[in-house]
């Protein structure tokens, strides 16, 4: 270019501009011709925010982004409570807001959006006081977004832009044809690589604490993993799940499905970090970890009647608060449901036996072989111990007492499973199988046989033919959704929606198939177990041999008749009245003879028998 | 003797006096002052003072987490934020070994350019405004809007965008974004034309601007005066050819260079670059690939940068802006040190130039020199 084309008309050229309409423009009374179809600002421009308080789950993920600190949780009553949710959202002081939209990239329900409305006004009252008037403005500033300009909407994060981490980790399992016809466990677990990139994804919301039955410090165990810290981890985990190897595998983490970050993408794994954590920490430096306290003897004596999740976490408990504890257990092992039920290939004894090897060093005292009620006597129990808790579970299986159920090639779920549990541990050559098996059921339990009934069918005859039938369709299935995945990636077939009618039986007396028909709904009006069939929709599903895998039901014939009529049944279950008791004196219940049904439930209900025996012996 | 050094004092009182040239004087820069000694109208003596801007934005960084302090570093520099947040974000994603994609290499050098052409306008305002011709100033603010707009559109803010992140941006570009850019750059183009009858062949600026605070190479090079100052001395340095970053490599650009080192020599300096920066807007679009905008990047609530220390400069419109970074391995910064483009100019070289010019030249002299004090009062 060249400047030395000097000229003092030059600027003289700008009288050009005089009659032209300048570029900024008076708004709204002008507008910007900038943005197509849009008026005034951008279309995704940062103004106010927008929040749908229906959508909202109050995580308070935008709190804690917030960089000015203008954010706050406020409780309100306006909103509905709702499940895996608080009823805190957020309120925003305008006058901090930086309008930077973090809070909007990092939402986790996708409810936080901005809005092209930027105007602020506030109209001074008249009769104002002028030293109120400073406060007045800002307080003004402070407000709870709701959907007021959901209609000028602007900035929003849809799953593409939002910051959260929506991918899992991916888990390590054995494949299925690796898989299908041995019991090792088919969960590899994470490496600690895996684990601290997987806790990264936790925002801290805590929504998983409320949903948690025993309300686990989730965040707090998750972020010691990420610190790499995992004594820390094994303590938090320890507060209040003496069992952390058996949920680490098999909980039905309802902590997932609060999670947060599921709303926008894969929930984080909480229960393989558990795992993670528990597994990395050897059994030998447990006690050095953990406890830091001397306990304090009570100089009492507690007897749990039942060695399974309910009686183990109110022995680990009772054992911290110093009583002395005896488990008269009716089997050769502790563990219950989780040694006899949960085959090995989801929770190996190993890992069972270190949660109840540290019970143990507590000086927990166990009792195995020791039925009550025939080795020992119930009364005899009762008037040798302070106290006694019952926790001995559904431990008998339930027939759906169709015609032909009794027949021989009938079997019940939990004698099924606990053949098998001794077959994989090596004590039972074999179990009695068929090439043609059906499973009745949807539950876990359910697909816990047929999963383990195609494994001993992979090893005994080379192939897999097990049918699964259950009444309740694919999207109210009772049992995990990993279930229904791997059970179909072994080879087993579902049937949903069908209910049992008769077990077809051959000439010989043998089982040749099974009847079944439509079912039309499974609950009633009330949410009540009461199936409906349409018993003309019929068909014949082949069988050899039928598995019944409907429930369980209770055994409380070694209770004595004067303790049995001061307590209170209902629906085959013990009703505790408000301080957790039973009614009987010494008497205290958990487990799945009062709750149910999951490990979790009955860890939580032994932690709550503890606390009331705790509360009545310390009178 | 004491008595002489008083009567001595006391002459030198009536022939010398102190002006603070600060945020009172409409031509200073920002809420920054110069103590001048001054005998008549001529500078003897010039004391820097600092402190009026001070903000304390490297402590404040200390105290947040590392994505936080996306939304507080744009504030460092009103007239070219953005370059805060690439600098940020190069320096997070070297600690992390973090590769950008392509595409959001090419945004940022896009969003850069876009705020390099911004810093500029506010410059020649900024020189039409020392020199009284104020026309200068209403239009490269009213240009300024059309730039404002774009970013609006693109980032969703006008003036702080917080739209480079660790990892690449934060949207992508728009529909339709493309071609207005087009349109405005164009709109530029033919406007600098303009900008050169008003003010660059303008015999009353160009005779004001000659021979203003002239630097030499050597001391360009002494007192590290970087940027299109040191580019006006006839150095060809240029921070986004000697340690590209961004899609600066892969965009094929000219650094001009001038050799008089004088304030008509920096002023035509920068608009010969804000002809560049046009140009390389063009070539980016030109060049833009497909593909995603952001590497994938850990929670932001749980973000650790790996332990080390980072040194990161890039080019903006008032010279090299650096930050020095120190992680410690935790979830915030251990310590952030900002080495702004007019640092030294502003601060150090200031004290030797202005001594001999006169009280006017000051305002003009910081205009010409593009000094920015928050650069060095943060």
């Amino acid at each position: 270019m060249n400047y030395k084309k000097k000229s003092l008309l030059g600027p003289l050229s700008s009288l050009k501009y005089l009659f032209q309409d300048p570029i900024t423009v008076r708004y709204p009374k002008e507008q910007k011709k900038t943005y197509p179809n849009h008026e005034g600002c951008s279309p995704q421009y940062r103004g106010q925010h927008t929040n749908d308080l229906e959508k909202c789950v109050g995580c308070s993920t935008c709190m804690d982004i917030c960089p000015t600190g203008a954010i706050e949780m406020v409780e309100f009553t306006d909103v509905k409570d709702k499940s895996g949710a608080t009823r805190k959202r957020p309120v925003i002081d305008y006058g901090r807001c930086c309008f930077c939209g973090f809070c909007v990239d990092v939402c986790t329900s996708s409810s936080l959006s901005m809005s092209r409305e930027y105007i602020h006004t506030f109209i001074t009252p008249h009769d104002a006081k002028p030293s109120d008037i400073g406060g007045m403005i800002s307080d003004d500033f402070v407000r709870r977004p709701d959907s007021s300009f959901s209609e000028n909407p602007g900035w929003n994060t849809p799953d593409e832009w939002s910051w959260l981490s929506l991918d899992r980790m991916v888990m390590g399992i054995i494949e299925p044809t690796k898989r299908k016809d041995s019991f090792v466990e088919m969960v590899r677990g994470y490496s600690k690589e895996e684990a601290v990139k997987e806790a990264q994804r936790c925002v801290a919301c805590g929504l998983c604490k409320e949903a948690c039955p025993i309300h686990m410090d989730i965040p707090e165990y998750i972020d010691a993993i990420w610190k790499d810290d995992i004594d820390e981890s094994v303590r938090q985990i320890y507060k209040t799940n003496p069992l952390p190897e058996v949920c680490g595998r098999v909980c039905t983490h309802k902590c997932e499905t609060a999670c947060s970050i599921g709303l926008r993408g894969d929930p984080l794994a909480i229960r393989w970090l558990k795992r993670y954590a528990v597994d990395s920490l050897p059994l030998e430096k447990y006690k050095s970890v953990l406890l830091n306290n001397a306990i304090k003897p009570a100089n009492k004596r507690v007897a749990v009647i039942g060695g399974g999740p309910a009686g183990l976490s109110a022995a680990f408990f009772l054992s911290l608060m110093g009583y002395k504890i005896t488990i008269f257990e009716a089997d050769e092992k502790v563990g219950g449901i989780m040694r006899y039920g949960i085959p090995a290939y989801r929770l190996p004894d190993s890992a069972l036996d270190k949660d109840i090897d540290f019970i143990k060093s507590l000086g927990v005292e166990i009792k195995t072989n020791t039925r009550v009620g025939k080795e020992i006597e119930f009364n005899k129990i009762k008037s040798e111990y302070d106290a006694v808790i019952l926790s001995t579970g559904f431990n008998l299986g339930r027939s759906t007492r169709i015609p032909g159920s009794q027949s021989k090639g009938v079997v019940q779920a939990l004698d099924f499973l606990s053949d098998t549990r001794d077959f994989a541990a090596k004590k039972k050559k074999e179990v009695e199988i068929t090439e043609n098996i059906l499973v009745i059921g949807g539950g876990n339990v359910a697909f816990d046989c047929s999963r383990s009934a195609a494994r001993l069918q992979m090893m005994k005859y080379g192939k897999v033919n097990v049918t699964q039938i259950c009444l309740e369709t694919l999207d109210i299935i009772p049992a995990d959704k990993e279930e229904v995945d791997e059970s179909a990636e072994e080879g087993v077939v579902l049937i949903c929606g069908r209910g049992p009618k008769q077990v077809m039986i051959d000439e010989n007396g043998k089982v040749k198939g099974l009847d079944h028909m439509k079912c039309n709904s499974v609950f009633d009006e009330n949410m009540n177990f009461n199936p409906k069939f349409n018993e003309e929709d019929k068909a014949v599903c082949e069988a050899t041999m039928i598995i019944e895998a409907i429930g369980q039901a209770p055994d409380y014939s070694y209770i004595s008749d004067d303790v049995k009529s001061k307590m209170k049944f209902e629906r085959g279950k013990i009703v505790l009245d408000k301080n957790n008791e039973t009614g009987a004196e010494k008497i205290y219940a958990a487990g799945d003879i009062v709750k149910g049904p999951d490990i979790v439930n009955a860890i939580a209900d032994g932690l709550r028998s503890a606390i009331a025996l705790d509360k009545n012996l310390n009178k | 003797m004491s008595e002489i050094l008083t009567f001595m004092g006391m002459e030198d009182q009536y022939k010398k006096y102190e002006l603070f040239f600060g945020p009172n004087h409409p031509g200073m820069h920002g809420n920054f002052s110069y103590i001048i000694t001054v005998e008549g109208h001529t500078i003897m003596k010039i004391d820097p003072d600092a402190g009026l801007l001070h903000r304390g934005f490297e402590k404040l960084v200390e105290q947040r987490l590392w994505m936080q302090n996306i939304s507080l570093i744009p504030r460092i520099c009103v007239p070219e934020p953005d370059i805060n947040e690439a600098i940020y974000s190069i320096a997070v994603e070297k600690l992390m070994g973090v590769q950008v994609p392509e595409r959001a290499q090419y945004i940022r050098t896009i969003i850069l350019e876009m705020a390099r052409i911004g810093a500029f306008l506010f410059g020649f305002g900024g020189i039409g405004g020392a020199t009284g011709l104020y026309t200068a100033s209403y239009w490269t603010f009213a240009d300024r809007d059309y730039l404002l707009d774009l970013f609006e559109w693109l980032t969703g803010a006008r003036v702080y965008h917080m739209f480079i992140l660790p990892g690449g941006v934060r949207r992508d570009i728009p529909d339709g974004w493309l071609e207005k850019l087009l349109e405005t750059v164009d709109y530029l183009q033919k406007r600098l034309y303009e900008y050169d009858r008003l003010i660059y062949n303008n015999p009353l600026i160009v005779k004001r601007l000659e021979g203003l605070g002239r630097v030499t190479q050597e001391d360009a090079v002494k007192y590290g005066i970087t940027g299109p100052n040191i580019r006006a001395t006839g150095i060809k340095y240029d921070t986004r050819k000697a340690v590209p970053y961004a899609a600066y490599d892969k965009i094929d650009f000219e650094v001009p260079v001038q050799t008089a080192g004088d304030g008509l020599a920096r002023a035509v300096q920068k608009r010969e670059e804000f002809q560049v920066s046009l140009d390389i807007i063009k070539k980016a679009i030109h060049q833009l690939p497909k593909g995603s905008v952001r590497a994938k990047m850990p929670n932001p609530l749980k973000f650790r940068v790996p332990k080390g220390d980072v040194y990161v400069k890039l080019e903006t419109a008032h010279g090299e802006h650096a930050y020095y970074i120190v992680s410690n391995g935790s979830e915030k910064p251990y310590r952030m040190a900002v080495r702004g483009g007019s640092f030294t100019a502003g601060l150090v070289y200031a004290q030797k130039a202005l001594v001999g010019m006169r009280i006017e030249d000051v305002a003009l002299w910081m205009a010409t020199m593009d000094i920015c004090p928050p650069d060095f009062d943060r």
